[in-house]
């Protein structure tokens, strides 16, 4: 326990579109130790997802290009491995769940097609029998609660329900045995009342099985739910860190409180105003601090400097000059 | 003394596929008082959408009444008077496809002035710039188009389409659903100032609890193509009845202990919204309902009446059983 499982640093990562480059993470630095469920937090378009991809390393390139940095997963920088060495990382270590898993399944593929190729390849040195992986992918689907599991086994996936098809790649994710487990807005597109049972499972097969976990999400309720740690991005830096119940009870970063205070309270206080503007545009980034042409509290140094992380205590940091101290 | 301005009753819409009939909306009521807020909250399926549609005359409803000011508007659009669709305007969930891109601001804006002819030729560009005022955004968003501009202000631009007519009744389906947080907050707040100034009455579809408990002042959940109960947001919200509401509010994740405390206890969700195609029989909630009894499975509920105007369709209630 508390290894250091994964520890990305500095990482740049850019986009060269028709008009220019993007240059969308700038210095992201993101670490968890083993076992830890770690969130993500921000809105569209603020770098999670292309920090997610970066860490598969499956990010098209061309496009994409990767500047500047280190992404170490167990110590080993996985930006410098062999086209072997990632598929070993893809097949038995590091596994994802995306946002929309009518994208995520082949539709010309029965889902026992695609749930076994994923458990060949991670099992391919020990040379498994045919019939032992069917005999895990049934295995596999009982994990995640679905009846029939034979007959599913046979199904397209238009056959089945959104749930249903999230549920087939959670399955999928966690029957490689990986030990880390990055899940991209994995219930964003179904109701809240399926969101609770995915996540209910998810939360159960993860403890069982003890996978680390990096939840990605636009929504500060999950993130407060299901984490122990929280990252909070914006416009590809993350502008503050603390653990979860901390976070809550006492957020520092102007954007971290205006997002806070933007959500919609079940108790009915109202709507806080939001925060003014929009995400920037990455051909163009603000100088200095990416969030101060929104930032309510802006100074003078804000526009000139990038912020460095102050630690506040407590193990909380933010990428802010207020807390400069 | 309240004014009903728009009542809907016994409202079906049902659709004949290859599969069967997909029964949308089965039977639905309710009204709106002038100057309020609807909330019609519901999972994705449950028919908020097709009400909605219905109301805009999009749909024919198959059967039914809906009547709006004292008049009978049950037929669909091509047999409605022009100044009917001018009273009744909608705003769409996406303002990426709802918003032609190939079209200037000022076309899209012009374009509802030119087919209700209310505004003449000439003073056309001055209202324009008065819609956008409204919303808040600069005049020069007059030439640009709808791809250059962020998700939040082509919204504002579709709420300022909506209202070109001087509509008195509007429907917003899901308008911040494809929003984020930060965004939603300032399109909310802009609605309701709206709403206080040109004395609107909102039809607010959308499948976030949240959002209603802030936004409306009477909130109807729909479930499989019904109401399964209706009230008014703080009543509805201190005491929620149905088992289906209970659920849907204790699985939304949130962000403070006081809203922790505030949610009805854990109800564990389970099952899913089955086909419209096959609706069960009985209680179209019974395969979910953690406090189903025998008869659930048999008889459909009546939506009964209680205290505090609060309506709600299930027999854990007297006189929900009928007979």
């Amino acid at each position: 326990m508390n290894r250091k499982l994964l520890d990305i640093q500095n990482l740049e990562v850019g986009f060269n579109v028709y008009g220019g480059y993007l240059k969308v993470l700038n210095g992201v630095y993101f670490d968890m130790a083993e076992g830890e469920k770690v969130g993500l937090v921000g809105e569209t378009g603020c770098g999670k997802t292309t920090t997610a991809k970066s860490v598969l390393r499956i990010l098209p390139v061309p496009p994409s290009k990767t500047t500047g940095g280190a992404i170490l997963f167990k110590g080993r920088n996985i930006l410098t491995m062999s086209k072997n060495e990632i598929r070993d990382i893809h097949a038995r270590e590091i596994s994802m769940i995306f946002q929309d898993p009518t994208a995520a399944l082949n539709p010309v593929f029965t889902i026992g097609d695609q749930l076994m190729t994923a458990i060949r390849y991670s099992n391919l040195h020990d040379g498994m029998s045919k019939r032992a992986i069917r005999q895990k992918a049934v295995q596999a689907l009982k994990e995640v609660q679905l009846p029939d599991a034979e007959r599913i086994l046979e199904n397209y996936p238009v056959q089945l329900s959104g749930g249903m098809r999230q549920r087939i790649c959670i399955a999928m994710a966690l029957a490689t045995r990986s030990t880390l487990l990055v899940a991209d807005e994995p219930t964003t597109s179904l109701d809240v009342t399926i969101q609770d049972q995915i996540l209910r499972l998810l939360g159960a097969l993860i403890q069982e099985k003890d996978t680390s976990t990096i939840l990605i999400t636009h929504s500060l309720g999950l993130v407060r739910e299901w984490t122990e740690r929280v990252y909070v991005m914006y416009a590809g830096v993350m502008v503050e860190t603390a653990d979860t119940a901390e976070l809550f009870k006492n957020p520092l970063h102007p954007y971290t409180k205006g997002l806070m205070s933007a959500v919609p309270k079940l108790t009915g206080e109202g709507i806080a105003a939001g925060i003014e503007g929009r995400i920037p545009d990455y051909l163009h980034p603000p100088s200095g601090c990416r969030f101060h042409p929104r930032c309510p509290a802006v100074m003078d140094i804000c526009r000139k400097e990038k912020p460095p992380y102050f630690d506040c205590g407590h193990n909380h940091k933010t990428a802010c000059f207020l807390y400069r101290g | 003394m309240e004014h009903i301005i728009l009542s809907a009753h016994g409202l079906k819409k049902h659709f004949h596929t290859k599969r069967g009939v997909v029964r949308a909306t089965d039977g639905v009521n309710f009204t709106i008082n002038e100057q309020e807020t609807l909330g019609l909250v519901g999972e994705s399926g449950s028919g908020k959408s097709t009400v909605a549609y219905t109301v805009m005359g999009i749909y024919p409803a198959t059967s039914g009444t809906l009547v709006f000011k004292n008049q009978d508007i049950t037929a669909a659009t091509k047999n409605r008077p022009k100044a009917l669709k001018q009273d009744i305007q909608i705003v769409f969930q996406d303002p990426g496809s709802s918003l032609n891109p190939r079209r200037t601001i000022r076309q899209i804006l012009e374009l509802p002035l030119q087919v209700h002819n209310t505004v003449p030729k000439k003073q056309r560009v001055e209202r324009i710039a008065k819609l956008l005022e409204m919303v808040e955004l600069p005049i020069d968003f007059m030439y640009k188009s709808p791809p250059a501009i962020g998700g939040g202000e082509r919204q504002m631009i579709a709420i300022a389409r909506a209202l070109a007519t001087d509509p008195s009744f509007v429907i917003l389906d899901e308008p911040t659903s494809a929003l984020d947080v930060s965004i939603q907050a300032k399109i909310i707040n802009k609605l309701m100032n709206l709403q206080k100034e040109l004395n609107l009455t909102y039809m607010f579809i959308t499948h976030d609890l949240s959002l209603m408990r802030n936004m409306g002042s009477r909130v109807a959940i729909m479930y499989l193509g019904k109401i399964c109960e209706i009230a008014p947001t703080a009543e509805f919200f201190k005491n929620p009845l149905h088992p289906y509401t209970q659920m849907l509010l204790s699985s939304i994740p949130v962000v403070s202990e006081k809203e922790e405390e505030f949610k009805p206890k854990k109800v564990v969700s389970t099952g899913e919204i089955p086909s419209p195609v096959n609706v069960p029989p009985g209680c179209s909630f019974h395969l979910r309902c953690p406090r189903r009894m025998e008869v659930c499975s048999r008889i459909d509920p009546e939506i009964v009446t209680l205290q505090d105007n609060h309506q709600v369709r299930c027999h854990l209630f007297p006189g929900a059983t009928g007979g």
